[in-house]
C-alpha cells in the first residue's frame, strides 16, 4: 500500500495490438510515473506512445498485463469515471477536442459530466480558466481563438476536473513556437505550483530535457529510460532510433568529435554557451551568459 | 466566400428582448404563429403586424432586415398570392373575367390576408433568432423537450447535437475553404464550366471533407469520453435559465396581445 502511494501511474507487462493478427503495438511495457513527476516519453513515428498514452486513463485496455491509477487496476469499470477524473488526457488538435461555443462552457463540460453543483462548479471553472490563463477569452467562440490559445483552453478543460496526473499526447504539435512555449509555461506551472503528475508525449527534444525523466519508446518497449542529461548524452543511441537530441547537445557532440572537447552531458543552451564560452577563453564563464 | 455565412443569424445586443429568457421566446413566437392563423381577419392581422414593429423597434434591430430576411421566399409569397386570386371563388360576380379565369374579390381579400400572414411569420422568427444566440436556444429547446425524455426521447442527445453542430460548422467551413483551394492548386476547375461539370468538380472537395469530419468525430469522442462524458444521466449545467421580473411583463403583455388577436374573430362579421 505504501508502495502505491507514491506511485501515480504503473504499467506492468503491458502487451496490446490493435487487430488479431497485427503486431504488437505494446510489446511488454513496464514503467512507473511517481506523483509530482514530470515524465517526458520519446518515440519514432508509431513506436506505441500515443497507444500507451490511452492506457494511462483506460480509453484502451491492455491484452495481457496491467495499468493501474493510484492502487485502481483499469479493468475496473466501475470506476472508470474515477480513473477519468483522476488522469486528464490532453490530445494532439486543439480543434477535435472543444466541445462547446463558449469558452467557459467548454471548460464546464467535464464538470457537468461529473454533476457538480452549480456554485462549486462555477468557482472551479474560474480557477481552472485562472490557472491555464485564459480567464481574459473566457466568453468567446474557441474558433476565434488561436492555436494556442484553444490547447490552453483544452487544458483548462481538463484540470477544471482537479485531476492528479495530466497525460499530454502530443499537445504541442500543431502549435506555433509562441503557442508551444505558453502550453509548456502553463505545463510546468500546473507541474510545479500544483503538484499535478505529468506524461508529456512529444516530438520536441527541448521541451523533452525540461522533464524530470525521459523514457525512450520503440517498436512498443522502453528501450532508453533516465533523466534528460542521461539520455541525451547519449547522441548516437538516441540518432539510432530515428530520434532527434536537443540541438545544444548536438553541436557539443559534433564539437567533441571534430576534436575540440566538450561536456558530454550539455542539453540546454545556457550550458552550451557557457561550455563553448570555457573552452574558447579557459575561463569560467561569467554568471549572466 | 465561405466565411461570410453566418449560422442563425445572430445580432447581439442588451435590449429587454435579448435577454429574455429564451424559453418563454420560443414558446411566445410558436404561439404567435398560431395565432396569425386563428386571427384571420384584418383587425387581428393588423394588430399582429403593430407588434411585430413594435419589437422589432424595442430589439433595436432595424428594419430592413425584415426585408432581407423575406428576400429568398418573395417567389412562395408571389406563388401563394397569385394562386389564391385565381382560385378562390366568391358567391358574387367576378371582379375581372380573363376567358376561363375569373378574380373575385374574396380572391383578392384571401391574398392578402396570406401574404400578411407569411410575412408576419417570417419577420416573428427572424426576430427570435436575430436576439438569441444559438448557444441559448439550444439550451432552451433542451429544457422545453426535457417531459419528453420520460417518454424515452432523446432530449439530451438531441441537444447535444445541435451543439456539437453548432460548434463545428465554423471550422468544416474553413476547411471546406482549404480543400478547395489545395483542389484548385492541383488544376480543378471549381468555378467555371457547365452546371454538370461544377457538380462532378466538387466531388473531391466533398469525399476529403467527410473523411476528415469522420476523423474529427472520432477525436471529439475520445476526447468527451476523456472528460466523463457519459451521456445526460446525473448531469449538471454551468448556466441555468432563469425567469426575470422584467421577463414575466414581457410574457403578459404579450399574452394580452395574443388574446386581442384572438377577440378580434369576433368584433369582424
Amino acid at each position: 500500500m505504501n508502495e502505491h502511494a507514491q506511485t501515480m501511474l504503473e504499467a506492468k507487462d503491458v502487451v496490446f495490438r490493435y487487430s488479431e493478427t497485427g503486431s504488437n503495438a505494446i510489446d511488454g511495457l513496464s514503467m512507473q510515473v511517481k506523483k509530482g513527476e514530470y515524465v517526458a516519453v520519446l518515440g519514432a513515428n508509431g513506436c506505441g506512445k500515443s497507444t500507451l498514452a490511452k492506457h494511462f486513463n483506460a480509453i484502451l485496455l491492455p491484452a495481457s498485463g496491467t495499468v493501474w491509477i493510484e492502487e485502481i487496476p483499469t479493468t475496473d469499470e466501475d470506476r472508470l469515471m474515477e480513473m477519468r477524473q483522476k488522469v486528464g488526457m490532453v490530445f494532439q488538435n486543439p480543434d477535435n477536442q472543444i466541445v462547446a461555443t463558449v469558452v467557459e462552457e467548454d471548460v464546464a463540460f467535464a464538470l457537468e459530466n461529473l454533476g457538480v453543483p452549480r456554485d462549486e462548479m462555477r468557482c472551479r471553472v474560474d480557477d481552472a480558466m485562472q490557472m491555464a490563463g485564459i480567464y481574459k477569452y473566457r466568453e468567446k467562440a474557441p474558433h476565434k481563438l488561436s492555436g494556442g490559445q484553444k490547447q490552453r483552453v483544452a487544458i483548462a478543460g481538463v484540470i477544471a476536473m482537479r485531476p492528479d496526473c495530466l497525460v499530454l499526447d502530443e499537445a504541442t504539435a500543431m502549435l506555433d513556437p509562441i503557442g508551444r512555449e505558453k502550453v509548456m509555461h502553463t505545463v510546468h506551472k500546473l507541474n510545479r505550483d500544483y503538484g499535478i503528475t505529468v506524461v508529456q508525449i512529444t516530438h520536441y527534444m527541448e521541451e523533452a530535457a525540461t522533464a524530470d525523466r525521459v523514457v525512450v519508446m520503440s517498436a512498443g518497449r522502453i528501450v532508453m529510460e533516465g533523466t534528460p542529461r542521461q539520455v541525451f548524452s547519449q547522441v548516437e543511441a538516441v540518432k539510432a532510433l530515428h530520434l532527434d537530441v536537443p540541438q545544444s547537445a548536438e553541436l557539443c557532440h559534433a564539437l567533441t568529435q571534430a576534436g575540440l572537447p566538450m561536456p558530454d552531458d550539455v542539453i540546454r543552451p545556457e550550458e552550451c554557451a557557457a561550455a563553448i564560452y570555457k573552452t574558447l577563453t579557459g575561463k569560467e564563464p561569467p554568471r549572466d551568459v | 466566400m465561405l466565411r461570410d455565412i453566418t449560422i442563425g443569424q445572430h445580432f447581439p445586443g442588451d435590449s429587454a428582448l435579448h435577454n429574455m429568457d429564451p424559453r418563454a421566446k420560443l414558446v411566445l413566437t410558436l404561439v404567435y404563429i398560431i395565432m396569425l392563423f386563428v386571427a384571420s381577419n384584418p383587425i387581428g392581422l393588423g394588430i399582429s403586424i403593430v407588434l411585430v414593429f413594435g419589437l422589432y423597434l424595442l430589439a433595436k434591430i432595424p428594419l430592413r432586415l425584415i426585408g432581407k430576411s423575406l428576400k429568398p421566399i418573395i417567389p412562395i409569397i408571389l406563388f401563394t398570392a397569385v394562386l389564391n386570386v385565381f382560385f378562390v371563388t366568391g358567391e358574387s360576380e367576378p371582379l375581372v373575367s380573363l376567358g376561363f379565369l375569373h378574380i373575385y374579390r374574396e380572391g383578392i381579400d384571401y391574398a392578402v390576408l396570406i401574404v400578411v400572414r407569411i410575412i408576419c411569420i417570417i419577420a416573428g422568427t427572424s426576430l427570435l433568432t436575430y436576439t438569441t444566440s444559438p448557444i441559448v436556444l439550444t439550451a432552451a429547446i433542451e429544457q422545453l423537450l426535457r417531459p419528453l425524455s420520460k417518454l424515452k426521447f432523446p432530449v439530451h442527445e438531441l441537444a447535444m447535437m445541435m451543439t456539437i453542430a453548432l460548434r463545428f460548422i465554423p471550422l468544416l467551413i474553413e476547411e471546406t475553404d482549404k480543400i478547395m483551394n489545395a483542389q484548385k492548386a492541383r488544376g480543378a476547375q471549381l468555378d467555371s464550366g457547365t452546371l454538370m461539370q461544377r457538380v462532378k468538380a466538387l466531388i473531391p472537395v466533398l469525399i476529403p471533407l467527410f473523411i476528415s469530419a469522420f476523423r474529427r468525430a472520432d477525436e471529439l469522442a475520445m476526447a468527451m469520453e476523456c472528460r466523463c462524458y457519459h451521456g445526460g444521466e446525473g448531469r449538471t449545467r454551468l448556466k441555468e435559465l432563469r425567469m426575470s421580473g422584467k421577463d414575466v411583463w414581457l410574457t403578459v403583455a404579450a399574452v394580452v396581445v395574443f388574446v386581442a388577436m384572438g377577440m378580434s374573430n369576433f368584433l369582424w362579421k
